[in-house]
């Protein structure tokens, strides 16, 4: 009873934001904000420009920058300002969607394998290996070539190869988790293993997805990216970073580097600051472990 | 009455490097409906293995012979439905640490509603309203606040009721307390004892109560076993254990509590050390350690021998030692 009134303030409703976002580094919380920023630009900035991003306009090809066109124009005179709002939104959605879908599949598959165990984790366990075996660039490239260059195929193949580096996280986290007193605790009021699964180890296992999820959106980012720079990725004329930088390759030769390396530096940014939140998250779940 | 609980040649065999080791060996008894047994021994004597077996939570790869029927039916052979509502509906268990066997991120609310919801299929509101009435009845008159706290804001005692509240909530016929006070201070302990003890009458549930404290035993208990080396080594009236042992082992445990009517320089200690299952010798398990042995006792595994209207005792020496046991062995065991 004397432990009431000692442990009553952790239950103020004005400490749930702290609670749920506590013991990130200051440099994960920078990561947060440069994030943020992209998001907003990439997502909420093609409202509020009024420059068509696939105008073109070739008398006015590699123009400088003008107060009409702050960033300059590209090969095709096109608005390179438009072009890497525009392209951010493109550059954002596919490795988004890469990671939710290898997420979703890869937790899913990890509870089940370590609910289940026995042969069907062994079975779970050895496919993962075999995905993980196919570097998931090389399996993007196979699936374009089997079903046409374009963002679908691309993020299709990338979400398979993703799911191995999820499902090996979940599955090692949830293994340790199912050992624990409390499942069996919960086994023996009679829960459902599924209901043990979803409602009670995932929240344990959450902070470690969320970290690597983050991870994965990096990696998924420059993938994507790479494959629009080699073509096969986002189509022309649709805005892209990854394809703004092998487009713009024609330019460096003429001197006129400027579409390139704005889509690089946007890449690097973005591509830094989810490998930077990813670590510090990381971090932060294997401290609380 | 039929009983509720019958155990029956129950041997249990546990993989442990690659080999299986014994870990209970030929345990029998019943338990009628509404009583409660008590079942003592040190620690590796077999007590949570037995109760781990009756709620089939034994590791993957454990070698299970000999038959436990719950109301008739052999637990064993439930299937995936009909275990589970086996263990939600009639059977619940409470833990030795109530610390590690509640989840951590879920609040005090969701685990004791969670039974009610998903296996009685009661509303969240009316379970959320029964569960406040339970938290009352274990003696926690501010439930409504304590549902929404987490398992680490509350301290053991408490969160030890709590899961006395969340295992009777669905009424069942059969507790399973395995060492629930162990981890409490004394205090504590004689509150947490007193309310199990109040709802275990009030509900009629039976009780299999885990303790390695004969006293506490005695005090819960309608009958005692005691175990050793996995076996099955007495079993008694409780409050006949401390003035009648029949078993020499029960005699020296006896023996070796201090008594606060004397004062004594040092207790009796049982010589030796105590032997898990797996390495007990053949014969009686015992043997080693006792000043009674004879050379028949370290011969073959000596039978539960019942003794009628008293108890039954797993010495071959049983009827010739009675009454015996206690007298006499303070001297000896002190000049070991």
């Amino acid at each position: 009873m004397t432990a009431t009134t000692a442990t009553a303030g952790l239950n103020r409703p004005g400490t749930w934001l702290r609670r749920r976002t506590g013991g990130l580094a200051p440099s994960g919380w920078a990561a947060v904000a440069v994030l943020a920023i992209v998001v907003l630009i990439s997502f909420v900035g093609p409202y509020l420009i009024h420059t068509d991003p696939n105008a073109v306009d070739l008398s006015s090809a590699y123009y400088a920058p003008s107060a009409a066109h702050p960033f300059g124009q590209d090969a095709s005179g096109r608005d390179i300002l438009a072009r890497l709002i525009f392209g951010g939104r493109t550059a954002l959605i596919g490795p988004f969607l890469v990671v939710a879908a290898s997420t979703v599949v890869g937790t899913v598959l990890a509870l089940a394998a370590v609910w289940f165990g026995g042969w069907f984790d062994a079975v779970v366990v050895r496919v993962i290996d075999a995905i993980f075996a196919f570097p998931g660039l090389l399996l993007a490239i196979l699936a374009t070539a089997l079903f046409g260059a374009g963002l679908p195929a691309a993020i299709v193949a990338l979400s398979i190869s993703y799911i191995p580096y999820i499902a090996r996280v979940v599955r090692s986290a949830a293994l340790r988790e199912r050992s624990l007193p409390y499942v069996a605790a919960l086994r023996v009021q009679g829960v459902r293993g599924s209901m043990i699964s979803l409602r009670h180890i995932l929240p344990n296992v959450a902070s470690l997805i969320v970290a690597n999820a983050t991870l994965a959106f990096g990696f998924a980012l420059i993938d994507l990216a790479a494959l629009s720079f080699i073509g096969l990725g986002v189509q022309p004329p649709t805005a892209d970073w990854g394809a703004m930088v092998g487009q713009g390759m024609a330019g460096i030769l003429q001197q006129q580097p400027a579409e390139s390396i704005y889509a690089s530096v946007l890449i690097v940014i973005t591509v830094g600051a989810a490998n930077l939140l990813g670590d510090r998250l990381t971090e932060r779940s294997e401290a609380r472990a | 009455m039929s009983a509720l609980l019958e155990v029956e040649g129950l041997n249990v065999h546990l993989p442990v490097d690659g080999s299986l080791r014994r870990v209970l060996h030929d345990v029998s008894f019943t338990l009628e409906a509404g009583k409660a047994l008590g079942l003592v021994g040190e620690s590796g004597s077999g007590k949570s293995m037995t109760v781990r077996t009756i709620a089939r939570l034994l590791p993957q790869g454990a070698k299970v012979d000999g038959h436990i029927r719950f109301d008739g039916t052999d637990v064993f052979d439930l299937r995936s439905e009909a275990l589970r509502r086996y263990r939600s509906g009639d059977v619940s268990m409470i833990f030795q640490d109530p610390r590690s066997h509640t989840n951590p991120v879920r609040r005090i609310g969701d685990f004791l509603t969670e039974a009610m919801r998903i296996n009685g299929k009661v509303p969240a509101r009316e379970a959320s309203r029964r569960a406040i009435d339970l938290l009352a009845e274990v003696g926690i008159h501010d439930g409504e606040r304590r549902m929404r706290q987490y398992p680490h804001e509350l301290s053991g005692g408490l969160l030890q009721r709590v899961m006395i509240a969340a295992s009777v909530a669905v009424r069942p016929r059969l507790i399973l307390a395995d060492e629930p006070t162990t981890a409490l201070d004394v205090t504590t302990q004689a509150e947490v004892m007193g309310i199990l003890g109040r709802l275990q009458r009030e509900y009629g549930m039976a009780m299999l109560f885990i303790t390695h404290d004969l006293e506490l035993a005695a005090a819960s208990c309608d009958e005692t076993i005691v175990l050793y080396a996995g076996g099955i080594v007495e079993r008694q009236q409780s409050k006949r254990l401390h003035d009648d042992p029949l078993h020499p082992y029960t005699a020296a445990l006896v023996q070796a509590r201090p008594d606060i009517d004397h004062t004594t320089g040092r207790l009796p200690a049982i010589p030796g050390n105590p032997t898990s299952a797996y390495e007990a010798p053949d014969g009686c398990a015992f043997a080693p350690r006792c000043r009674f042995a004879q050379d028949r006792c370290r011969q073959a595994f000596p039978p539960l021998l019942t003794i009628d209207g008293i108890g039954a005792s797993r010495c071959l020496r049983t009827d010739e030692l009675r009454g015996t046991l206690l007298a006499g062995a303070t001297t000896e065991e002190v000049t070991q």
